[in-house]
């Protein structure tokens, strides 16, 4: 039995019956791990020992007869930018090689207090700041259907374990795309909730007002099980969202008769490789075959959400990192001064992009320039906000590709930073607006994953569930499989 | 050109980070494509748009007054470069 393809109620139902122990798994999926990783390099830490005691004692509770959660003793992984008690976590930068948390995560507190077992810490862009995983400050991670291919970013080793087989589930975290577009690239659900429904607290974060930690799935029953578990509010975390969480298995409906769903003109513009807008079109033909009612939507001020989200995560980029100074954790580097030793550690400590994009925000928050470029671009986000406003009056949920185009080469994009922005030009709106959003995988176009992008309303992760479920139940183009999985 | 390599060097020093002669002059390179590029949004009017800094409206967000564990000195500084007395060990200041 190929354990490592398998989603994780199946597994979960196979513990259950006892025919695979979680110790059994989680070695299964260590020994996996060790035969692929030297080709896909998904992993900036591996647990090893630590998962293994953890399975043993989900082993325990099990045999006791103890009620269990469906993640007890299912291998997983998490981005390096979420903090995990007693493990390193690095945010793939330099000025953190050597940071061991004191403190879990809200969200990795809740998923290790479910009995999930954790594997390792993926490789990322450092600091979440990137579209390909290649702004490693250690190494540059593969995409699992083309070792020659980026697996997205900033999450790309998540979605590379995820659809490689080295984790049956990964936490991400979304800024801008940085779970959905490494998703699409590898073939994988991809899930950011509504900004404030999933605790922000031990997430090392960049992008305060954008980001949200959610997961990489290989189904929709898995996603709706650990959204269970992630969501809620957390008194640490002063932007979580004080709403009742619903149990999103209910939301896996296999039906979208009569649903709404506008399709934005300018997400199928001149930026979409043709061969990606003809696989998503495929999609809106079989969502009208199931009863949907698919129309155009117009989002005018869409084409400025990527400059607007530039200068918001740079400034907050900017000034979210200027706690590493090699004062209170990670490197230093000594020197005479504490001006000297500032100036000296962050730039050794610090890769390239992270510099640019500091010193793009703090040009951007400096005085002559702070409304040309900052409140410019808030001013853009409430544009948006309203686009999304205005369209959700009309329809359910919204449908688009994920990416403009299937996975570039390593190397092809590294030297120009504007077009390595630009590739996640899809995905950017909507952390700008805070709606939830999700990539479903949806066939390939020459061996490569293409991904459709659905987003709705703040809250109505519910209605992206159906979808996506209903799609899974009718196609067997959202099931992708690498060819080291076949 | 929107920054010059004078003024790169000015937001490095704001932003405690020490560049080589090499960085500076690629990063004034690159941070002009990229300031270029964002010249795009004076081509919209946001004449009377009130700005936005977040998208839920959370406002004055409390928790009960009540003690709460929270890390001991011994886990607080198990991260530090650098110690003494209990303490965090910086260079000379003043």
């Amino acid at each position: 039995m190929q354990l490592n393809t398998l989603s994780v109620h199946h597994l979960s139902e196979l513990m259950g019956k006892k025919e695979v122990s979680s110790e059994e798994l989680t070695r299964f999926y260590l020994e996996h791990i060790s035969r692929v990783e030297d080709k896909i390099k998904a992993f900036v830490t591996l647990t090893k020992e630590e998962a293994l005691a953890r399975a043993r004692a989900v082993d325990e509770r099990r045999a006791r007869g103890e009620e269990l959660s469906p993640l007890a003793g299912i291998p997983t992984a998490a981005g390096d930018n979420i903090c995990t008690r007693g493990v390193k976590t690095t945010c793939a930068s330099q000025i953190l090689y050597n940071f061991i948390p004191p403190y879990d995560a809200t969200v990795a507190g809740r998923l290790k207090g479910a009995g999930a077992i954790l594997v390792g810490k993926c490789n990322m862009d450092e600091f979440a700041m990137g579209s390909s995983t290649e702004n490693s400050g250690y190494f540059a991670t593969s995409n699992p259907f083309d070792f020659d291919a980026v697996p997205g970013g900033s999450g790309g080793g998540a979605a590379a374990a995820v659809a490689a087989g080295e984790a049956a589930f990964a936490l991400g975290t979304d800024a801008g795309g940085g779970i959905r577009q490494p998703a699409a690239f590898c073939g994988v659900i991809g899930f950011k909730p509504t900004y404030g429904y999933a605790s922000r607290f031990g997430l090392i974060s960049h992008v305060s007002s954008l980001g949200q930690i959610g997961v990489f799935t290989r189904d929709m029953t898995d996603l709706a099980l650990i959204l269970n578990e992630i969501c809620g509010h957390d008194d640490k975390d002063a932007t979580s969202a004080s709403v009742d969480v619903p149990d999103f298995r209910k939301s896996l409906v296999n039906d979208v008769k009569g649903l709404r769903i506008g399709l934005p003109g300018e997400y199928f513009g001149t930026d979409v490789s043709p061969r990606v807008a003809a696989k998503v079109r495929e999609a809106i033909v079989k969502l009208e075959e199931l009863g949907a009612v698919c129309e155009e939507v117009a989002m005018p001020h869409i084409e400025y959400a990527p400059a607007a989200h530039y200068i918001i995560s740079s400034a907050e980029a900017s000034s979210n990192l200027a706690r590493f100074d090699g004062i209170r954790h990670g490197l230093r580097v000594e020197a005479e001064d504490v001006l000297t030793m500032f100036k000296k550690t962050r730039g050794q400590g610090f890769g390239e992009e992270v510099k640019r994009r500091i010193m793009l925000g703090t040009f951007a928050l400096s005085a002559g320039n702070y409304e040309a470029y900052y409140v410019k671009a808030l001013k853009v986000r409430t544009l948006v906000k309203q686009d999304f406003d205005r369209a959700f009056e009309k329809f359910d949920c919204l449908l688009t590709p994920t990416s403009p185009a299937t996975p570039f080469k390593i190397g092809e994009k590294a030297g120009d930073p504007v077009a390595m922005y630009l590739s996640k030009v899809y995905t950017m709106p909507a952390n700008l607006a805070g709606v939830p959003a999700m990539s479903l995988p949806f066939g390939l176009v020459e061996g490569l994953p293409v991904g459709l992008q659905l987003m709705a309303r703040h809250f109505d992760e519910g209605t992206l569930l159906r979808v996506g479920y209903t799609l899974e139940q009718s196609t067997d183009q959202t099931r992708l499989k690498p060819g080291l999985l076949l | 050109m929107k920054i010059t390599e004078q003024e790169v060097e000015h937001v490095a020093l704001m932003s405690r980070l020490d560049l080589t002669a090499d960085e500076k002059a690629t990063y004034t390179q690159s941070l002009n494509a990229i300031l270029d590029y964002l010249d795009m949004l004076n081509k919209l009017d946001t004449t009377g748009v009130e700005p936005a800094a977040h998208v839920l409206p959370l406002k004055n967000v409390y928790r009960e007054d009540k003690l709460q564990p929270g890390l001991d000195k011994e886990q607080a500084l198990a991260n530090a470069p650098e110690e003494e007395a209990g303490a965090f060990k910086v260079p000379r200041i003043v």
